[in-house]
């Protein structure tokens, strides 16, 4: 097998084009020159902290290591959640909503793949485990932001019509079945493009990794679907429970529209 | 005897209220953000409020809610419309009542957005009337509505309100148009109900 190394002249000539773009985005006034810098230097801080951990995990194989890296890593997913909502809730629900539907989604998914699937032993090796967990959080991650956020946001925007249908009689459950519906919908409409595009407009990301890491295309290709079914049952799974469960939560034991359990962000 | 009463009903910024409307029409009527639409609110349950509200002895909180917001009739100043036509929001259709409100049967095909805000209301109040509350609740109902259809609601409230004999609660910002309805008239002011002297 092949395998080439990138040099750091090869990592510094590609940040110059990303510098460029800043540069430019000054002249054209966006306002965006530092965010860029910024989320440009955390790429490589994150990244090469995340490669430490990893080199330090990978020769040391013990399970509590494994368990400590998911745990930071669903505890960073369930905040990114939460700072992606225009509107959420206010108090742990806010950060616990997100987690609690990923753990379920993600986790268990991420198991059953590394016990009947890959079979590796052992089956928490981190090689395999913590690409495998960090692509289904990643996934579902935004499946679940995009449906939270709707959900909160057509509820506030639509407030006057839940609170007239329940006023016409109506369980919350019917009340609030249209923007459950479309939320649930919104968040899993990435993926089953992706899934759907997959191969014609460009080649899935980890796919594309192992190929040029020099993986022969076709063993590429079955790591591809597997992934890619995993990802969208877990990102389903997991959208579908947390606007679900926040959509219960919108309401009190009196069927009462609560929107004051939510808080605007920023 | 049907009665809607409510003992010490804490609500907003409000002193606790008690208040028992027997099957007479009561006119309530104050400033605009004294609190008469979150006193209907919390009637109908719609908001958490302290105290207690019974519908002929029987408490709120042995209902489910669905099931009080039925009987607890609320209709709110500004209506909402959730379904493409009128006629998805009706479970009923009393056509004697849609003509004394200027209506035909071909309004239930008509599409929801494109009613003007005097239908809206006009309708809102065909809806309310149509799920045959045991109690009303009026949120300025004739807010919208020109002053020929003003006639027709408060004739058709009285209508109602004779043939069931119901509880009815009138909110409205003009005292005077009250006189004409209500049996008795309460106000709220410095954080109290009271009624009309």
């Amino acid at each position: 097998m092949k395998f080439i190394h990138l040099t750091e002249i090869d990592l510094i000539l590609a940040s110059v084009f990303v510098i460029a773009m800043a540069v430019l985005s000054l002249f054209l006034q966006l306002g965006i020159f530092k965010q860029i810098i910024i989320a440009a230097a955390r790429t490589v801080v994150q990244l090469l902290a995340v490669g430490m951990v990893l080199k330090f995990i990978f020769a040391d194989l013990h399970f509590g290591w494994l368990l400590l890296v998911s745990l930071i890593m669903l505890i960073a997913a369930s905040r990114e959640v939460m700072q992606r909502q225009a509107k959420r809730f206010s108090g742990f629900w806010g950060f616990g909503l997100g987690a609690l539907s990923m753990f379920v989604s993600s986790f268990s998914l991420t198991l059953i793949a590394l016990l009947f699937m890959i079979e590796n032993k052992p089956w928490y090796e981190p090689q395999y485990a913590i690409p495998l967990l960090g692509m289904m959080l990643g996934n579902t991650m935004n499946g679940i932001a995009l449906g939270l956020d709707r959900l909160t946001t057509n509820a506030w925007e639509q407030r006057t019509v839940i609170e007239g249908r329940l006023m016409m009689g109506h369980t919350w459950k019917q009340a609030v079945e249209t923007i459950r519906r479309h939320s649930i919908r919104s968040g899993m409409i990435p993926i089953i493009n992706s899934m759907a595009i997959a191969g014609l407009v460009s080649l899935p990301g980890m796919m594309t990794g192992q190929i040029l890491a020099g993986s022969p295309p076709v063993e590429a290709v079955k790591y591809q679907i597997l992934i890619l079914f995993l990802i969208s049952a877990g990102t389903g799974f997991g959208t579908m429970v947390a606007v679900w469960a926040a959509s219960r939560y919108l309401f009190d034991e009196r069927q009462r529209l609560r929107l004051d359990r939510l808080k605007s962000s920023r | 005897m049907n009665t809607l009463r409510v003992e010490r009903l804490e609500y907003y910024n409000l002193e606790p209220v008690s208040l028992k409307v027997g099957e007479e029409i009561v006119g309530l009527a104050g400033a605009s953000g004294s609190g008469k639409t979150l006193f209907l609110r919390a009637i109908a349950d719609l908001d958490p409020h302290g105290g207690k509200v019974f519908l002929n002895g029987d408490e709120q909180t042995d209902f489910p809610p669905p099931e009080w917001r039925n009987k607890v009739g609320f209709l709110p100043t500004e209506s909402t419309w959730w379904f493409d036509k009128v006629g998805e929001h009706f479970e009923q259709v009393n056509e004697e009542w849609f003509n004394k409100l200027g209506f035909d049967r071909d309004v239930l095909d008509w599409q929801t957005d494109r009613l003007s805000s005097g239908e809206k209301q006009r309708l809102a109040f065909l809806r309310v009337l149509g799920i045959e509350p045991s109690a009303l609740l009026l949120d300025e109902p004739t807010a919208n509505i020109d002053s020929g259809n003003t006639k027709n609601v408060i004739d058709l409230v009285s209508a109602y309100h004779k043939q069931h004999h119901i509880p009815v609660i009138w909110v409205s910002h003009t005292i005077e148009q009250l006189r004409d309805i209500a049996s008795r008239i309460f106000v709220i002011q410095d954080q109290k109900i009271l009624p009309e002297k």
